[in-house]
């Protein structure tokens, strides 16, 4: 498996969340094995992976649920296993499904919640209404939970991690399921957070999602991380994309040709008159190319260059060509 | 929000946190009020079928009125629906993960059963209230005063909270609100191998040990004994029944040692 190791600005020398060389098995199944990941302070970090990646399994030894057979994590400083009361007062958990109590109201689960963090009545009381206020639920505060939508839900699950204000938040697939307004709701709500310092490990099965909040991004697969960076450096890893649309489907064999030796790899064919191809690094120039299709006498009605998306990176780099395990 | 270190000041929170998930429950309940009309109507369903429907048939062996001799049976079926409720919250709260949240929260590890087990103490003494009226209007009655009247309620009260240390574990060992939901209808088989409703007397030999040694007869019995109610048993009987008091107590001490630790190791230990 090749590991792609992205040097990305901001990752200073004051990581919040640090794992190293983390193994857990289930059973016969490697969920974890030998993962790193450091988070530095106040920024978000989005943990990316296909289905049964690890993602969760990670996340849940970083809250202090799980035990890792091997490797260790701090957090603050704070070794996850050895200090976990350190720890759990750090950090607030979102897990991926909502565990709020649906025969409350809002209201009342962050009240409780609230107790239960130990602060007085008043405060919680006080922090319920603050929270509801802030992140748009008051006016349904004093529905019971059954009620809501899926969207509200997370939200309310989301805002009960905030009650202490923790240093680090954990985030498991916090828009998984919801409609895009929803999802537009909890990513504002996100953005929030990190401007008032909060340190967000969230994972998620979005790329838009990664890269519209994360700063820095760990592809994880198979239990490791196979690639660490800003989204932008991630996306340069596998170069720019040349989009082609002919005119004639005709010459499409001849731009294939024209392409594959410009750019050292087979070309895709999009539709029967488009192609697109992932350009090396140090690839041709557009002019180069618009001038070799010309010179092939191949008519092109539009040749673009663009960025590749967080969809292309994360399908080339998980890309399982050999079967693991 | 530093957590104490002194064990005074931590027993304090182990106890303010399980007093707040106790009212959560209740709160739970409040919005539940097709839950609280079951909880009162399913007593008076019992008296009225066991009473008069089963009564008409079966012979009290000493020849009393059979309500005085089913109520402390059925005092005994209401004390043991505690593990089954307990259960069936744990395990959902299991699988919603709430325990999950819980677990990551700097909040005392007891606090958790202690609030399940708390709330189910409160709700099961309404119960228990409840099947008392029922009782007294179809002619039941204590005789023998006041302090063994006290005593035996005090029994029944011991012995539930014991069984729904049960519950905890048992819902926290399966995890699933599903299998929990699959597991509930055993209680009422557990609770009719007993002398509760007939004497084991007449059962064969085999099914009358296992009826005898049921802590649902020993609770039962000593409930009579104390109320004075008919059906005390005579001749050669089981231990557990010759001393119905004393088993009921061992009963509930050996249930607490046993299920207190485990259901402390499983919710530490549950998903690592
Ligand atoms: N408690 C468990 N018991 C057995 N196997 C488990 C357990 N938890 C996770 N696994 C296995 O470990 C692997 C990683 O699971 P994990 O839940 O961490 O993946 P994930 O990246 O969160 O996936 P998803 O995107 O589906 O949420 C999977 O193969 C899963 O089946
Ligand atoms: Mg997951």
């Amino acid at each position: 498996m090749t590991a792609y190791n992205v040097p990305s600005v901001g990752i200073s020398a004051d990581p919040i969340v640090v794992a190293e060389g983390l193994h857990k098995s289930f059973g016969d199944t490697r969920a974890l094995r030998g993962l790193d990941l450091s988070v530095p302070r106040g920024t978000v970090c989005g943990v990316l992976g296909p289905n049964g990646a690890g993602k969760t399994t990670a996340v849940r030894i970083l809250a202090t649920l799980s035990d890792p057979d091997a490797g260790h994590a701090r957090i603050a400083g704070y070794d996850v296993v050895r200090d976990a009361g350190k720890v759990r007062e750090r950090i607030g958990l979102a897990g991926q499904y909502a565990a709020v109590d649906d025969k409350l109201t809002g209201r009342g689960n962050l009240r409780i919640f609230g107790r239960l963090y130990h602060l007085s009545r008043r405060e919680a009381h006080r922090r319920a209404d603050e929270l509801l206020d802030r992140f748009g639920l008051m006016d349904d505060a004093d529905r019971p939970v059954a009620g809501y939508s899926g969207g509200m839900r997370r939200r309310l699950d989301l805002i009960t991690s905030l009650i202490l204000r923790p240093d680090v938040l954990f985030l498991d697939e916090p828009t998984t399921g919801l409609d895009p307004r929803s999802r537009g709701e909890i990513w504002d709500s996100i953005r929030e957070l990190v401007a008032d310092g909060t340190t967000v490990l969230l994972t998620t099965q979005y790329l838009d999602e990664a890269d519209h909040l994360a700063d820095h991004i760990a592809v994880i697969d198979h239990g490791q991380a196979i690639a660490t960076g800003t989204p932008d450096a991630l996306k340069a890893t596998i170069g720019d994309r040349l989009d082609v649309t002919l005119e004639d489907p005709a010459a499409l064999p001849e731009a294939m040709t024209v392409l594959n030796t410009l750019a050292g790899t087979e070309p895709t064919t999009t539709d029967d008159d488009r192609l697109s191809v992932a350009l090396p690094a140090t690839g041709p120039r557009l002019a180069d190319i618009v001038r070799e299709l010309d010179h092939a006498g191949v008519a092109a009605a539009d040749v673009s260059l663009r960025r590749p998306t967080l969809d292309e990176v994360f399908l080339r780099l998980t890309d399982r060509k050999e079967p693991v395990r | 929000m530093t957590a104490p270190t002194s064990p005074l000041r931590r027993l304090g929170w182990t106890l303010t946190d399980g007093l707040t998930l106790v009212g959560r429950e209740l709160g739970r309940l409040r919005q539940e009020p097709g839950q609280i009309v079951a909880a009162l109507v399913f007593p008076i369903i019992m008296v009225v079928l066991f009473g008069y429907v089963f009564g008409s048939a079966i012979q009290v062996p000493d020849g009393g009125d059979y309500r005085e001799y089913l109520m402390p049976g059925l005092f005994a079926m209401v004390t043991f629906s505690a593990w089954l409720g307990v259960m069936t919250r744990m395990a959902t709260e299991a699988t919603r993960g709430v325990m999950d949240r819980f677990r990551s929260m700097p909040m005392a590890r007891l606090a958790v059963p202690l609030g399940q087990t708390g709330a189910d103490l409160l709700t099961g003494l309404l119960m228990l209230a409840i099947m008392v009226s029922a009782g007294l209007l179809v002619g039941w009655q204590p005789h023998r005063g006041l302090i063994p009247t006290a005593q035996a309620f005090l029994l029944m009260i011991v012995l539930r909270y014991a069984l729904s240390w049960v519950g905890v574990y048992v819902g926290l060992a399966v995890k699933n609100d599903q299998v929990a939901d699959a597991l509930v209808p055993l209680g009422l088989p557990f609770t009719m191998l007993s002398n509760a409703f007939v004497p084991t007397d007449g059962m064969p030999g085999w099914l009358r040990f296992l009826a005898d040694w049921n802590p649902v007869s020993a609770l039962t019995a000593a409930a009579r004994d104390l109320f004075g109610n008919p059906g005390a048993p005579s001749g050669n009987v089981a231990w557990p029944l010759a001393h119905p008091v004393t088993a009921v107590l061992l009963w509930s001490a050996a249930l607490l040692v046993i299920f207190v630790p485990l259901s402390l190791r499983a919710f530490t230990r549950s998903g690592r």
